[in-house]
């Protein structure tokens, strides 16, 4: 039976068209997936059915829910509805919840707004058997909790307590495990396949990983720029891919580079050994002695010259902290970081004449570059380190060969970073880690942030950028695939502590921890992926 | 919670500590010697030094710092070299005038502001939000000054709803000491609802935008019960906090609007005595003021942590 269904939809906001006939059902007990990179009109799609469209937002056609048009209902009544009738769940577990107000409060809410003369007893044991029905019991997540005592995986759960508390006939989750870990984003996805089996509800997933959806969806709906460019049975759509875009999409999420074998050299540059980095906890008593916590644990690994090495966990792990550390922003308690048999921090500061071999190049495309300057003077930064800066026609050089190196046109230098697009900026960010030719660069979730293509023409490049400069690098991602596909060796991090290394392939086919283990297991892979990894 | 007002608690006392001996030691910098100033130049020594006896300054600077601390725990401020009165006297009897004036002003400037707020927030862009906007845009441009005497010109010369000045003293009772304080506390709460109802709006707007208004609204709550259920807490950090330093200024600020309504608070107070280097005095007053500035923060944190759980886990 159709539950929702949405025939010709059209939206635009303020004469900007966003949607263009969307035409998209759910069945009851139905798994529907809509799925697209950023800009597809997916989000969108998701909110029109929630009538929760931004101001300035005018939609046309139909949003069918049984015999009701969403688009022609007055908004008391779609009051009536959302929460009670259709669920949803966000993207962003750490600010989806009120700070302010306990979990207990903010499940009750959803109950008694709807069913005001509910008492506030009963609302509190529905709030109970609904945390308990998403996986928290009251006896470990009693409703006085706040969400800032909660894991991101548990605030998700309080999120889809919230939405599933009067059992809806639909359920709306728009990325509901993008900002997770693999292990946590495979708990909630069977979490919410269970209660869509459980309820025989109707649940349409919007992604932007097909590899999400693969094993999970009934159907799929591929969306471009404002359109479905292709639908169908999860099977049948994922075997024949028909329309170009689908192609592409499944191509780019698994897509494999072709990197130059590591040039044998035995020398090697950066030397980590014995490592710990401690956080100090707030005192427990005024002249107590503060407790310190270990965020990174005797941490020892070395990167050879022209060695690609991978370094995977999941967050809280300790990434970021060795990442930190071996860029010399911050002292570590024991052990010592050498590059080429230099230490990073000595005598209480960090050593400058190290870190000018060294670059990075960070998660945020947005975030990393300061908005106020041109791109010349942008990726020049890195000079700063360097006592003989390049000046007059020699920096011009240098600023072209960087540009060019990263598939941009030296006439870029002069514009501003807005111009640029999401993908653009970080080949900005390379050409910025590029300029000084640094002996180490670190990539900290640097494509991370991308859609699946701009991710695959980053890693093109850097496998091109590799055949031509030699690079020496360490990759740090939660991403499995991509580290599979850029680099030599693999770290696998886990609590501070390194749980295991080795040649990717061999830690990829053959994973000797069982940490490493469950997170290949976690990690969502498309259909053929999977078979080669049997 | 108790361990997080016990930190705060501490850290009042430090803060008061630490101001006492910045006030004593600025105040001892400060060059005249109090005995001569009194006495005039053509004092005979042993006047002066009589004198100086009398009033203590002759000791040591570390005993004299522990008598005018010891003196304020124990409630005694000292002799004024002016009037020769005790200055606790002094100050207590403006006190009765300046913190009810204070606190009358500050309730006003947030009954005005919060709904004023609230309402231009919800009304983002449109019509109302721009009149409350132009409103209080126009209550920080003008001066109190300006208010206090149109209020006086409207109420009390035209209507004859209420004095031009002067305060009765409240032994004729809490209604008519009010009535009195009414025109003076309007005039000090009006631009400082301006300038609250200003931060409750934008503070109200940034929480309209999180997700977890969103989230409420996906609960199948109205926009008018995401705003007052989930908005105005959220909200309410920065609002306190500008409350807190309203609060200290209308305490000690209020010296223009005690001028034109003939008050005699704790503003007129100092001026005076400052006027008439009676240091003792102005040494007191802002002793009292520092002391109040942190009662006042110490509160503020209180309510912070109230307000948000977040604060609370922390300490």
């Amino acid at each position: 039976m159709t539950l929702l269904s949405i025939t010709n939809l059209s939206l635009a906001i303020h004469s900007f068209s966003i949607l263009r006939n969307i035409t998209l059902s759910v069945a009851s007990g139905e798994i529907v997936a809509v799925t697209g990179e950023s800009g597809s009109g997916k989000s969108m799609t998701a909110l029109a059915a929630m009538q929760l469209l931004p101001t300035g937002a005018q939609a046309k056609g139909h949003v069918m829910l049984g015999d009701r048009d969403l688009l022609k209902l007055p908004e008391k009544d779609l009051c009536g509805i959302r929460g009670n009738e259709i669920g949803m769940v966000f993207q962003e577990p750490m600010t989806a919840l009120n700070p302010v107000q306990t979990i207990g409060q903010q499940v009750a809410e959803t109950i008694r707004v709807h069913h005001p003369s509910v008492s506030r007893q009963a609302a509190h044991a529905k709030a109970i058997a609904t945390l308990e029905r998403v996986g928290l019991p009251v006896d470990q997540f009693p409703l006085s909790r706040f969400p800032h005592e909660l894991s991101g995986g548990q605030r998700q759960r309080v999120v889809i307590a919230m939405a599933i508390a009067l059992r809806p006939r639909l359920l709306i989750a728009d990325e509901p495990t993008t900002a997770l870990d693999v292990t946590t984003q495979a708990q909630i996805l069977d979490l919410l396949k269970r209660l869509a089996k459980d309820d025989n509800m109707g649940l349409l997933m919007i992604t932007h990983d097909l590899a999400v959806v693969a094993d999970m969806a009934d159907s799929i709906y591929v969306m471009r720029k404002g359109e479905v460019v292709e639908q169908g049975q999860t099977g049948a759509l994922l075997r024949n891919r028909r329309h170009p875009y689908t192609q592409m999409l499944f191509e780019a999420s698994g897509h494999k580079v072709n990197l130059p074998p590591a040039p044998a050299s035995s020398q090697s540059l950066l030397d980590v050994r014995h490592v710990c980095r401690d956080y100090a906890l707030p005192r427990k008593a005024l002249f107590s002695k503060p407790g310190a916590f270990r965020a990174v644990d005797d941490v020892s690994f070395s990167i050879r010259r022209g060695e690609r090495l991978g370094l995977v966990g999941e967050s809280g792990c300790g990434k970021s902290t060795l990442t930190r550390a071996i860029l010399g922003l911050e002292q570590v308690q024991r052990g010592s970081i050498t590059l080429d048999g230099e230490p990073v921090f000595s005598q209480k500061q960090p050593n400058l004449s190290v870190r000018r071999k060294m670059q990075v190049v960070f998660q945020d495309p947005f975030g990393s570059f300061n908005p106020r300057h041109r791109v010349d003077r942008l990726i020049t930064e890195p000079f700063h380190l360097s006592s003989d800066p390049p000046k007059g026609a020699d920096r011009v050089n240098a600023i072209s060969q960087s540009l060019a190196a990263v598939g941009l046109s030296p006439s870029d230098a002069t514009k501003y970073i807005h111009e640029f697009s999401g993908g653009q900026r970080q080949r900005l960010a390379i050409a910025r880690a590029l300029i000084t030719r640094p002996d180490l660069i670190l990539f900290d979730e640097a494509v991370s942030a991308l859609d699946v293509s701009v991710r695959a023409q980053i890693l093109d490049l850097l496998a091109d950028l590799c055949k031509t400069y030699d690079l020496t690098y360490l990759f740090i991602s939660h991403d499995l695939s991509v580290v599979r596909t850029v680099t030599d060796r693999v770290l696998v991090m886990k609590s501070g502590k390194i749980v295991e290394q080795g040649a990717t392939e061999t830690v990829f086919q053959a994973p000797k921890h069982p940490y490493t283990r469950k997170l290949l297991a976690a990690a969502p892979l498309l259909p053929t992926l999977e078979r080669h990894v049997q | 919670m108790v361990r997080y007002m016990l930190k705060r608690l501490a850290s009042l006392c430090i803060s008061l500590a630490v101001a006492s001996l910045v006030i004593f030691t600025v105040i001892e910098i400060a060059p005249g010697d109090p005995a001569s100033f009194m006495l005039g130049i053509n004092a005979q020594p042993e006047t002066l030094a009589a004198l100086r006896t009398e009033l203590g300054l002759d000791a040591s600077k570390v005993e004299r710092y522990l008598s005018w601390v010891g003196g304020l725990l124990t409630g005694d401020f000292g002799i004024s070299y002016t009037y020769r009165t005790p200055v606790a006297g002094m100050i207590a009897a403006r006190m009765w005038v300046s913190l009810p004036l204070a606190f009358y002003a500050l309730l006003l400037s947030t009954l005005i502001a919060f709904p004023a707020g609230v309402f231009a927030a919800a009304r983002r862009g449109k019509v109302g939000d721009m009149g409350v906007m132009g409103a209080t845009q126009l209550g920080v441009a003008v001066p109190n000054f300006w208010f206090a005497m149109m209020l006086v010109l409207v109420f009390s010369i035209n209507l004859r709803w209420f004095a031009a000045g002067g305060f009765v003293g409240w032994d004729k009772g809490f209604w008519a000491g009010v009535h009195a304080l009414t025109l003076p506390a309007i005039a000090l709460a009006l631009p400082q609802a301006a300038i609250l109802a200003r931060v409750m709006r934008s503070s109200l707007l940034d929480v309209l935008g999180e997700d977890y208004m969103r989230t409420a609204r996906a609960k199948g709550l109205t926009t008018r019960q995401t705003l007052w259920r989930h908005g105005l807490r959220n909200a309410l950090i920065p609002v306190l906090t500008i409350i807190g330093l309203q609060f200290s200024f209308l305490l000690a600020g209020s010296i223009i609007i005690e001028q034109v309504f003939y008050l005699p608070g704790l503003g007129r107070l100092v001026f005076q005595a400052i006027s008439a280097r009676d240091l003792i005095v102005v040494e007191s007053v802002v002793m009292l003021l520092v002391f109040s500035v942190i009662i006042v923060n110490f509160l503020v944190d209180l309510a912070y942590a109230a307000v948000d759980p977040r604060l609370r886990s922390r300490a």
